[in-house]
């Protein structure tokens, strides 16, 4: 090795290395399953949020889950994501990333997206710059600093900007685009990161019937080529996307299936549509 | 003009900026040196050293913007890594006293001799070298604050928290410094420098050099900040201010970045301080006073946060005010710097400059012309 190897390699390291990019690919999904999720449990000061969860996600899949309030949606997203570690079980993307073992960036960079329920894009950044900041790649202060976007990059950009429909908007501030611009700009940025697995929390929240049909088609647009697994509360919506629904409650799955049978579950129908008719 | 130079100095604001700054760090020393003393165009060394000394102000509101600003970490130590910077040019000022002090000890600073030094402590070896001194000028700073940054960023301290200790390390240092047997001098610091690189320090000529080289630093200082915010890094930096765990989850070390940004800011603040104190002559522990910090958070405020040319020239402004009132109003001078916070808090959120400067994105929807793409925007996808 030479000098300037040395050299570059120290740079690396002190400017916070891990490009990922020597790493062998992770979420090895030959086997037809991108998420395995197995017996997680998780407490918050007695309350117990996850009860030995199970749940699997096939590769190209769309998913729903749904619940109640409480029924640990949301930290079963946390959990995928790294954000809260669980007291037991397991969850590997695919069969090679431990992801109990990773931190939150590298599950991100190991191809895990997540779009949270509010629209959290950079609203003093542009669409572009917003999508230029997810944008996958070397994401070290030194490369930041001296290198611009590769061209491969800059097509990816336009070609989620057409994905998402933002191409007129691209050099607006992200601040004042409208609710549904937000959310779909924010897909954009996950789209940015070439996720193999996408979590998307509540995706049409607050969006008028127009924005919730076209959120819809840019969802199943997305199946096939990622995983996309949707949290929603929103029933009408959850039809008309969904394939296979998972209802969860009290922490753990309470049933499986399409739409129609979990509607007809007598389980399902007591603890959530039951409750949702009162 | 080469891409990278448009980038940096097309800008309106910045093209002027460095324009006057230029400007100041030409016509000043002229004016000062060309015509006689008493014609009514000489400008006394003292109107200079001001001018020099409210230069390393700036500098130093530019750092503090590119953490605060454009980062998000409210620092109020920032005055820290200026004593420091200052202190270490001070050394060397002091070791440059060499026989002729009061007495005339060859190698120790009077002050040792005062105190019953028997040798040189052994921190203060290499600094009768210029080039170790000013080594150390933004070594010792960025040393200091990449070890503080470590465990802030990395236990994620932020917010509010984040500025109380950094308003304890100052204060901390403080009281290490007044302490005699910490070896700088204790309350007294250091002062009656003579010689700097064998030039005496109160000649005319030498009091020019330390101002262009303010000058100089100043323009060098503000193009590296420049060059950062407008660099990708500037952008994921500015996402971090408006939100963290967002960037985080991007993939982003915000760590790393907070770090590395922090450590730069401080060596720039180092640099500030090293080129204060030959021209105000002194350099004592008061430099350390948490209300320093605070003040230098405040001329960012008016001048305008994440305006690096706002920053200076609230910088500017703020230490122009305070020369007036300290000599002719002094007891009203603390109102006046509390007013002025919360005038502009209130009622200026870009500061002063963010006046006179328009909305750079403008916040309406696009007409029927295209939108110009700007500039500063490399990554920008051909059309």
């Amino acid at each position: 090795m030479n000098a300037a190897q040395v050299v570059k390699q120290g740079w690396q390291k002190v400017f916070g290395a891990g490009t990922g990019s020597d790493r062998p690919m992770p979420g090895d999904a030959s086997h037809g399953t991108i998420l395995y999720v197995e017996d997680i449990s998780v407490s918050f000061d007695g309350f117990r949020a996850l009860n030995k969860l199970t749940l699997y996600i096939d590769v190209g899949e769309l998913r729903c889950i749904i619940g109640p309030n409480g029924a640990g949606k949301t930290t079963m997203m946390d959990v995928i994501t790294g954000k809260t570690r669980p007291d037991s079980g397991s969850a590997w993307f695919g069969t090679t990333t431990d992801l109990l073992t990773l931190t939150e960036p590298e599950i991100a960079e190991a191809g895990i997206g997540r779009k949270f329920q509010k629209p959290t894009v950079f609203e003093h950044h542009s669409v572009l710059q917003n999508l230029a900041l997810a944008a996958a790649g070397n994401k070290t202060l030194w490369h930041t600093l001296f290198k611009k976007l590769s061209p491969a990059q800059s097509a990816r950009i336009d070609e989620v900007l057409v994905t998402v429909g933002l191409k007129d908007e691209r050099n607006l501030r992200a601040g004042i685009l409208s609710h549904g611009q937000k959310q779909w700009l924010e897909i954009g940025m996950l789209l940015m990161q070439d996720p193999r697995l996408l979590l998307v929390d509540e995706p049409v929240a607050g969006m008028t019937p127009q924005e919730v049909e076209r959120t819809a088609e840019l969802l199943l647009s997305l199946a096939g080529k990622h995983s996309v697994v949707v949290v929603e509360h929103d029933m009408e919506f959850v039809r008309s996307i969904a394939r296979t629904v998972t209802v969860l409650h009290e922490g753990s799955v309470l049933a499986e299936g399409s739409m129609d049978a979990v509607q007809n579950d007598p389980k399902v129908i007591e603890v959530y549509l039951g409750e949702a008719q009162k | 003009m080469g891409p990278l130079l448009k980038n940096l100095v097309g800008e309106r604001g910045t093209a002027v900026f460095l324009a006057i700054v230029v400007c100041i760090g030409v016509i000043v020393p002229v004016l000062h040196l060309v015509p006689e003393p008493g014609s009514a165009l000489h400008l006394s060394g003292y109107t200079m050293t001001l001018i020099g000394k409210y230069m390393t102000y700036a500098l130093l509101a530019v750092a503090v913007d590119l953490v605060w600003g454009y980062c998000g970490i409210l620092s109020l130590g920032h005055a820290a890594f200026f004593a420091l910077g200052g202190y270490a040019m001070g050394m060397y000022l002091m070791r440059q006293i060499g026989p002729r002090g009061v007495y005339g000890d060859p190698v120790l600073p009077d002050f040792m001799v005062f105190l019953n030094y028997k040798e040189l402590p052994w921190f203060w070896h290499g600094f009768d070298m210029f080039w170790f001194a000013m080594l150390m000028v933004a070594v010792v700073p960025g040393v200091l604050a990449f070890v503080f940054g470590w465990f802030a960023f990395r236990s994620r301290v932020t917010g509010v928290y984040l500025s109380i200790i950094t308003q304890a390390l100052t204060y901390a240092l403080m009281l290490a410094f007044f302490r005699n047997d910490m070896g700088f001098g204790g309350n007294n610091g250091m002062t009656d420098f003579k010689d700097i690189l064998g030039a005496a320090i109160n000649a005319p000529q030498t009091r020019v050099a330390l101002f262009v080289a303010s000058a100089v630093a100043l323009i060098l200082g503000y193009l590296a900040c420049r060059y950062i915010t407008l660099s990708r890094a500037g952008r994921v930096v500015q996402a971090i201010r408006d939100s963290e765990s967002r960037t985080r989850f991007i993939g982003y070390r915000v760590e790393s970045y907070k770090l590395w940004i922090f450590t730069f800011s401080a060596v720039l603040a180092g640099i500030a301080g090293a080129l204060y104190v030959p021209q105000v002559g002194i350099i004592n522990p008061s430099e350390f006073q948490p209300i320093n910090s605070i003040e230098v958070v405040i001329w960012v405020a008016v001048g305008g946060r994440g305006m690096l040319y706002g920053a200076a020239a609230g910088a500017l402004l703020v230490n122009y005010a305070k020369t007036y009132f300290t000599a002719a109003l002094p007891e009203y001078w603390l109102y006046a710097l509390g007013l002025l916070f919360i005038v502009v808090t209130l009622f200026l959120p870009r500061g002063v400059v963010g006046l006179i400067v328009k909305e750079k994105e403008s916040a309406r929807p696009p007409t029927s012309t295209p939108p110009t793409p700007t500039p500063h925007k490399p990554e920008a996808v051909p059309a």
